[in-house]
C-alpha cells in the first residue's frame, strides 16, 4: 500500500508543478512564492480563472513559483474565512467573484468581503433570461405578465443556490418587476448542467443561467432567451437587455482577485502591477477568447467601490428573503 | 448501420500505438490517485487535466478516458482491500467486498469487479453508441417527483438490511438520516445542524461517513479487543474465480448494468441509488441470501457494474445535449473547452471523429484497466497478509490522508475521527452499519427531490404521483409492501418465514 499511496502524491505532486512549475529564471524583479487560493473545488470557473491566471503570470515571466491550491467549502465562505486570517500576508491572493460576495451574506460568514484587500476585478458574464423553445412566452413582458398573475405556479430556476449569481439575478429581476421575492419560487439546480435538463424536459417555467453556459443550446434552438442582464446585447444572442425589455436592472456575474487584510503597501502595489501587467500581456487576452470570458478589468478603488455596491445589493435581496 | 460505422472509425482514430500509450498512462495514474479516499473521479480528472494539455484532442481525451475509469476502479480497489471507499460510488461494493476480502475471497472480489465493470462499461458504452437520443429524450421527461418515488422505493428497499433487530437497524437510519441533514439547505439557504462551523456547510461527504463508521470505526474496534482476541492472519485463498463464482457473477452484471445505465442518464441519477437497488435486489434474487453481510460475491458484482454503467449513462446528456450532470461532466466540459470545442446538441455534427474516437477510447480504456488489473488481483490481495495492527496502522494512516488531502483542512480529520469514535460505538451497541450509510445517501435527495417537486405543483400533493412513471413505481412500493401480508393471509397455516421467491 506504501508504495501506491507514495505513487498518488508523487502523481498529485507532478500535476500541480505542470501547471505552477517550470518558472523561469531570468525574470528580474518579478513576484516569487505568491499562492492563489481558490474557494471552490478544481475543474469549476474560479479554479479555471485562477490556474489560467497563474499560467500566463508564469509564462511571461511576471512571477515565479505561483502556486495555485483549493480550499473549497460553503459558497467560498471556508476560504474568505482563511484569507481573513491571512492578515499582512502578501504572498497569497484569493479568486473569488459574485458568488463569494453573496454567499458570505447568505451563510451569515464572519469574515466579510469588506475587511480584505481588493485587487482587481478581471472578467464578466452576464445571465441569460431563458424558456424551452415550446413555451407560450415570447417576450420578457409576457413572462413577467404571467410571473407576477401568479408568483407560485411559476416555477423559475438557477444553477446556483440562494445568494448564488443564478438566484441573486433571479431575485433582482423579479423584485424590480414588482414581485415579492419571498413570493418566488425559485428551484435549486445543482449547476447549469442539471438547470437546462429541467428546462429541456419542461419542469420549470424558465430559468435564470450564465450565457456561457448555454450558449450551443441556444444555437441549437433548444430554449429560446427573452433577455440577457447585462448593459449591452450579446453578440450571436438574438434577445434584448432587460433595461430595453422595460425593467430597470443591470446585472453581470464577474470574477475578480482579494489580498489578505493590513498588507503592506509595498505589497499591495506590487500586486497590483502583477495583476496589471497580467492583464496587459497576449497569453490573456488569447485566453480570454479560448474561454469566451468578457474583459472586466477593474482594480484599485474602482474595484473597492465596486464591490461595495454589489454587497450592499446582494445584502438587500438576502434581508428581503429573510437570509441577509 | 451508420452508428457502428462511425464507431468503427473512431477506433482507427483511438487505436495507435501512441494513443494507447496515452491510454495506458491515463489508466496507471488514474487508479493511483483514485485509490485516495475522498478523491473521487472527477477530483481525479480535474487534478490530472493539466497532464492532458500537450496533447491533440484525440490523445487527450484518450488519455483522459483512461484516467476516468482508472479512477472509478482505484476507488473500488481500496474499498475491497481496506474497507476505505475512494469515492461515493463504490461505498456499497465495501459492504459486501471487504467482508469477502476478509474471508480470503479478497482475489475474488477484485476479479468479480474487474470483470463486472468492463461488462457493464462495454455494454453501456455500446448502448451510449447507438441509442444516445432516443434514451436522453426519455431521460430528461424524469421529473423530480419520479426521483421521489424511486428514492420511496430504496427507502422500502432498506428493511431488508436493517438486520436482526429492526430496532436497531431502524436507529442506525435515524442516525444516518441525522448525518445527511448537516449543511446548507438548498432550497432556502438556511444552515442545519453546522454549529456554526463554515466546514459543516456543505454537509459530510458521503464517502467520509462511510471511510468514518467502516473503516476507522473498524480499525477502532480491532484495536479495543486486540489483547482478547489472537492475533490470525487472514487467509489468502484461492487467487481465480470458481466456475461457480462466475456463474453467482453473471445475473447480477447484467442487472447492475440495466439499473445503472438510466440512471446515468437521469440529470442528476448519479449512482448511488443503483448500486443500492442493485445491492438489495441481488440480496432479493440470491438462492444463499444469508450469505449476505459475510462476504456475497452477487452484492460486488451487482453494484460494481451499476456503478460503471452509471458513469457510461452520465456521459449520454453530456454528448447528446452538451449538459453536464455530473461534476465529472463539467470537468470533462472545461476539457473540451481548451481545445475550443464547444459541447451542446451540436457536437456529434461539428465533431464527429471527436466524440467517436471518445467513445471509442472509453472501450479502450476499458479493456486496458481489465488486462491491466486482472492479473495484480492476487497480488493485491495479498497485502491483507500484514499483521493485523500494521494492517489497521496503515488503513488508519491511509483514511486520514485521503480525509485531509481533499481540503488540506484539520476540521475534515476531526470530523472523520468523530465519526470513527461513532462507527465503533455502533459496534460495541451492535448496531448495524448499511442503514446508517443509506440514509446518508437517501435522506438529502429525498429531501431535495421533494421539496423540488413540491415547489414546482406550487404545493399541491398530487404533484408527486401526477406522472405515469412515478404511478408505476408508487404501485410497486405498495406491492412489495402488502405482498408479504397477502402471503400471510393466504397461507394462514404457518410457513410463512420461508424466504423462497
Amino acid at each position: 500500500m506504501n508504495r501506491r499511496y507514495r505513487a498518488g502524491l508523487a502523481v498529485a505532486l507532478a500535476a500541480m508543478l505542470t501547471v505552477a512549475g517550470c518558472g523561469d529564471a531570468s525574470g528580474g524583479k518579478s513576484v516569487t512564492n505568491l499562492r492563489v487560493m481558490v474557494p471552490t473545488g478544481p475543474g469549476g470557473g474560479y479554479d479555471m480563472t485562477a490556474r489560467t491566471a497563474a499560467k500566463v503570470m508564469e509564462e511571461a515571466k511576471l512571477a515565479r513559483n505561483v502556486e495555485v491550491f483549493n480550499l473549497a467549502g460553503a459558497g467560498g465562505t471556508v476560504g474568505l474565512a482563511r484569507l481573513v486570517n491571512e492578515k499582512g500576508n502578501g504572498k497569497l491572493i484569493m479568486q473569488m467573484g459574485l458568488g463569494v460576495v453573496g454567499a458570505s451574506y447568505a451563510n451569515k460568514s464572519k469574515a466579510k468581503v469588506s475587511e480584505t484587500t481588493p485587487l482587481a476585478r478581471l472578467i464578466e458574464e452576464p445571465n441569460v433570461v431563458v424558456v424551452p423553445d415550446k413555451s407560450p412566452y415570447h417576450s420578457l413582458q409576457d413572462l413577467l405578465n404571467a410571473w407576477k398573475a401568479d408568483p407560485g405556479k411559476m416555477p423559475g430556476g438557477g444553477g446556483s443556490s440562494p445568494g448564488g449569481p443564478d438566484h441573486l439575478a433571479t431575485m433582482l429581476l423579479a423584485k424590480a418587476a414588482g414581485i415579492e421575492p419571498k413570493q418566488v419560487n425559485y428551484v435549486t439546480y445543482a449547476g447549469g448542467g442539471e438547470l437546462l435538463g429541467a428546462l429541456l424536459g419542461k419542469k420549470i417555467a424558465f430559468g435564470v443561467t450564465g450565457a456561457g453556459e448555454t450558449t450551443d443550446q441556444i444555437e441549437a434552438g433548444t430554449v429560446r432567451v427573452l433577455a440577457v442582464t447585462g448593459g449591452t446585447r450579446i453578440k450571436g444572442i438574438d434577445a434584448p437587455t432587460l433595461k430595453e425589455s422595460g425593467v430597470n436592472v443591470v446585472f453581470t456575474n464577474w470574477r475578480g482577485m482579494l489580498a489578505p487584510p493590513e498588507i503592506s503597501e509595498s505589497d499591495r502595489k506590487a500586486l497590483l502591477k502583477l495583476i496589471t501587467d497580467m492583464h496587459g500581456t497576449k497569453q490573456w487576452q488569447d485566453a480570454l477568447a479560448k474561454n469566451g470570458w468578457t474583459d472586466a478589468f477593474l482594480t484599485d478603488e474602482k474595484y473597492a467601490a465596486f464591490l461595495k455596491s454589489e454587497t450592499e445589493r446582494a445584502a438587500a435581496v438576502l434581508h428581503d428573503l429573510g437570509l441577509g | 448501420m451508420g452508428a457502428l460505422s462511425d464507431l468503427l472509425g473512431g477506433f482507427t482514430t483511438a487505436l495507435t500505438p501512441i494513443n494507447l500509450l496515452y491510454a495506458l498512462i491515463g489508466v496507471i495514474v488514474g487508479t493511483a490517485v483514485g485509490v485516495l479516499p475522498g478523491i473521487g473521479p472527477a477530483m481525479t480528472v480535474a487534478l490530472l487535466l493539466p497532464l492532458t494539455y500537450g496533447l491533440d484532442p484525440t490523445g487527450a481525451f484518450i488519455m483522459f478516458a483512461g484516467i476516468y475509469y482508472g479512477g472509478m476502479y482505484g476507488g473500488s480497489t481500496t474499498s475491497i482491500l481496506l474497507n476505505t471507499p475512494g469515492e461515493s460510488a463504490s461505498v456499497i461494493t465495501a459492504i459486501e467486498g471487504n467482508r469477502m476480502a476478509r474471508s480470503g475471497r479478497a482475489a475474488q472480489a477484485l476479479a468479480t469487479a474487474a470483470i463486472g465493470s468492463f461488462v457493464a462499461g462495454a455494454i453501456a458504452t455500446a448502448l451510449l453508441a447507438l441509442a444516445a437520443p432516443k434514451i436522453v429524450d426519455v431521460a430528461l421527461s424524469i421529473g423530480s417527483q419520479d426521483h421521489f418515488a424511486i428514492i420511496v422505493l430504496a427507502f422500502v428497499a432498506t428493511t431488508t438490511v436493517l438486520g436482526a433487530s429492526r430496532i436497531r437497524g431502524l436507529a442506525s437510519l435515524g442516525l444516518g438520516l441525522t448525518v445527511g441533514l448537516v449543511g446548507i439547505d438548498h432550497t432556502t439557504g438556511e444552515q442545519r445542524l453546522t454549529f456554526g462551523i463554515p466546514q459543516l456547510a456543505d454537509g459530510i461527504d458521503v464517502v467520509v461517513v462511510a471511510v468514518g463508521l467502516f473503516a476507522v470505526g473498524e480499525a477502532l474496534w480491532v484495536a479495543s479487543h486486540l489483547r482478547r482476541s489472537p492475533l490470525e492472519m487472514i487467509p489468502v485463498g484461492q487467487p481465480w474465480m470458481s466456475r461457480e463464482d462466475w456463474r453467482r457473477s453473471v445475473g447480477p452484471w447484467l442487472r447492475g448494468t440495466a439499473l445503472g445505465f438510466p440512471f446515468g442518464a437521469i440529470p442528476a441519477g448519479g449512482a448511488e441509488i443503483p448500486t443500492f437497488l442493485s445491492y438489495v435486489t441481488e440480496k432479493k434474487l440470491s438462492r444463499k441470501p444469508e450469505e449476505f453481510g459475510h462476504g456475497a460475491i452477487e452484492g460486488v458484482a451487482g453494484p460494481e457494474a451499476a456503478n460503471n454503467a452509471s458513469a457510461a449513462g452520465t456521459l449520454m446528456p453530456m454528448l447528446a445535449l452538451g449538459l453536464p450532470t455530473t461534476a465529472t461532466a463539467a470537468v470533462m466540459l472545461a476539457a473540451f473547452q481548451q481545445y475550443g470545442i464547444q459541447p451542446g446538441p451540436l457536437l456529434l455534427k461539428r465533431e464527429p471523429d471527436l466524440v467517436w474516437g471518445l467513445i471509442a477510447s472509453l472501450f479502450i480504456g476499458n479493456a486496458l484497466l481489465l488486462a491491466l488489473n486482472l492479473p495484480l488481483a492476487p497480488a493485491w490481495a495479498k497485502l491483507l497478509r500484514l499483521p493485523r495492527p500494521y494492517l489497521y496502522a496503515g488503513i488508519l494512516a491511509f483514511a486520514s490522508l485521503g480525509a485531509y488531502s481533499v481540503n488540506g483542512s484539520t476540521i475534515d480529520l476531526l470530523i472523520l475521527f468523530a465519526l470513527g469514535c461513532l462507527g465503533l460505538m455502533m459496534r460495541r451497541y451492535g448496531l448495524p452499519m448499511v442503514p446508517a450509510i443509506i440514509g446518508v445517501i437517501l435522506g438529502p435527495r429525498a429531501d431535495q427531490e421533494l421539496r423540488r417537486a413540491l415547489q414546482i405543483s406550487d404545493g399541491d400533493l398530487s404533484g408527486l404521483v401526477n406522472t405515469p412513471f412515478s404511478m408505476t413505481v408508487y404501485g410497486l412500493v405498495l406491492l412489495l409492501i402488502i405482498w408479504p401480508l397477502l402471503r400471510r393471509v393466504l397461507r394462514p397455516t404457518g410457513g410463512s418465514n420461508e424466504s423462497d421467491p
